[in-house]
């Protein structure tokens, strides 16, 4: 007996470290040059509460949770060691729906206990936290898992009919009821059945008709709802570990989805419940699109002093963070001053262009924010727009009919050239034209965005091998089609 | 079991402890603290360990089955997903 309490002691101080190491891990993530040690730190509170719980669970179905155990770890450990960095977004969607899906199935288990013949009524609080904490992790779960398939292109972008709103209302009330009914009524098997079922229904009816580009506020909305679930199981289940990093996460990941909701100056309801091109589409916009040959953009580089590179979640999509990268080095080896500026939502999470970077090696002093490059855009001379559309668009400052009005954008209207490598003619996510492509001094360069930046670093060797070939005359030509 | 102001207390301390561990995160980490605070929820597999353990039923066991596969994949998949990430930050002066 004695022994069992040490155990359950030693169980319980565990789990105190745990949540130390937690809170301090994500603490030192907060600083590139720490956050290394932070996930690390992280991940041996995750061992240490681990290990302790086989020291409390006396060897109950040890059997049972070692293979749970050996099924969850293995193919995750070994999928996402593999998986390509651009592949991330989905990734977290992935993981973070199965803690979701976790927390709903202790809240199933508990109230299904409840179920068993001449057990206890636990008191009403304990049952409502039961119930809320499966609703939000069910609702996170189907909501994560239709966000991977989204952002990994198993499905079809948005998927609409009408009164959708309507009913995806019905069936939120609808499990809500339900659970209600759980808490103040009584609980029957059947009706934690029915329960479970509307949330999971609802978690996948709110993601349906959100589109690809407010994922980023959606996953991470789905994070702190996460974090939410877990808190509340974790007090059903009398496990302060689990209160407290729950609850640190939902409260971080609240905030930042905040943080993202306001830089695309969309309210966090709008993401929820409308769709972006739903509304108008903006003044059309006078002029054309003037396009460019790869040698004549190199041309505009090599005259260059200060060039700022945009990058957007068409670079995810070529895969051309190296090539780029490349680029970079190259104009920068030329003496070029050269920059990324990063939109705080471009692409499908926040800093997602960040990792993106870091991968291929560029250095996170060469990056910066949108607030502090900003200005820059004025003393830039050239520009380079690659896969990123409504985050330049600045119809999003002048455009009140706009769709994005309002929208911070980066300024890169501002700098003395841009040019914009695209693979076609298409409007961005919003589905609107961007205004930035009309510009007098902005050019096309019609072509993937790994090939592109490919033909430029040719070209600009050829430049510096051969002297420069006619590159004022190609500057001249490409001013001249602007009309 | 916990006290329910006692419990509400903690609460109240740890959201804000989120709250102000990542007001103070650069941008550029906001993939890999998402993707971090992803792996942390993992911790839910401890109680999803403890419910299985209690667990006596069939339908029981197969529940905390499933809650203890998906938490422990939550908790794995998370880690090496935010470790890969981390393990690409590297300033200028750090290269050779």
């Amino acid at each position: 007996m004695a022994t069992e309490e040490m155990l359950i002691w030693i169980a319980k101080a565990s789990y105190f470290l745990a949540a130390v190491l937690f809170i301090l891990g994500i603490k030192r993530m907060a600083s590139p040059v720490t956050a290394r040690k932070g996930i690390v730190q992280a991940g041996i509170g995750m061992v240490v509460a681990t290990l302790a719980t086989f020291a409390i669970t006396g060897g109950h179905n040890i059997g049972l949770i070692l293979a749970g155990i050996a099924i969850g770890v293995i193919p995750t450990w070994l999928w996402g060691k593999k998986v390509a960095m651009t592949d991330m977004p989905q990734m977290v969607a992935l993981f973070n729906g199965m803690g979701g899906g976790s927390a709903a199935a202790i809240g199933a288990f508990e109230l299904f206990k409840i179920t068993d013949p001449g057990h206890p009524l636990p008191p009403m609080v304990t049952i409502g936290l039961a119930v809320l904490g499966s609703l939000i992790g069910s609702v996170s779960m189907t909501g994560s898992i239709i966000a991977w398939a989204k952002l990994d292109g198993r499905m079809d972008k948005r998927f609409n009919f009408p009164g959708q709103q309507v009913f995806n209302f019905l069936i939120l009330a609808a499990a809500i009821v339900a659970g209600l009914a759980l808490v103040a009524w009584n609980v029957q098997p059947w009706l934690i059945v029915a329960f479970f079922a509307l949330a999971l229904a609802f978690g996948i009816l709110m993601t349906l008709p959100i589109g690809g580009a407010d994922m980023p506020v959606v996953i991470s909305l789905f994070n702190a709802l996460t974090g939410l679930a877990v808190a509340f199981e974790g007090y059903v289940m009398n496990i302060p570990a689990l209160i407290i990093a729950g609850t640190v996460v939902g409260a971080a990941g609240t905030f930042l989805t905040q943080l993202m909701a306001k830089a695309m100056n969309r309210p966090i309801s709008g993401v929820l419940f409308s769709n972006f091109g739903g509304g108008g589409s903006g003044e059309a916009i006078a002029g054309s699109q003037k396009s460019i040959e790869a040698s004549d953009a190199a041309s505009l580089l090599y005259m260059a002093d200060k060039v700022i590179i945009v990058p957007g979640y068409g670079m995810a999509v070529a895969q051309a963070q190296h090539k780029i990268w490349e680029l970079s080095q190259a104009l920068i080896k030329a003496g070029k001053e050269v920059k990324f500026a990063i939109h705080p939502v471009a692409g499908r999470m926040p800093g997602h262009m960040n990792v993106l970077l870091a991968e291929a090696g560029v250095p996170y002093d060469l990056i910066a924010d949108m607030d502090d490059i900003n200005p820059e855009f004025k003393t830039c001379d050239v520009a380079i727009v690659i896969g990123a559309n409504d985050v330049v668009n600045p119809a999003a400052k002048t455009d009140k009919s706009s769709p994005i009005y309002g929208m911070p954008i980066l300024n890169v209207v501002d700098s003395r050239q841009t040019i914009v490598i695209k693979r076609g003619k298409g409007t961005g996510f919003a589905g609107i034209e961007n205004a930035l492509f009309y510009a007098d001094n902005t050019r096309l360069l019609y072509a993937d965005g790994k090939e592109a930046a490919n033909q430029l670093i040719s070209e600009l060797k050829g430049i510096e091998g051969g002297g420069g070939r006619a590159r004022p005359q190609a500057c001249v030509r490409g001013v001249d089609g602007g009309g | 079991m916990i006290d329910g102001f006692l419990a509400l207390y903690i609460f109240m301390l740890a959201a804000f402890t989120g709250k102000e561990i990542i007001g103070r995160v650069p941008v550029i980490l906001h993939t890999p603290l998402m993707s971090g605070s992803n792996f942390v929820h993992g911790i839910v597999l401890v109680g999803a360990m403890i419910a299985l353990a209690e667990a006596t039923t069939p339908l029981g066991m197969t529940i905390g089955f499933i809650g203890v596969a998906l938490g422990a994949g939550n908790a794995a998949g998370g880690y090496v997903v935010t470790e890969r990430m981390l393990e690409m930050f590297k300033s200028s002066k750090d290269k050779k």
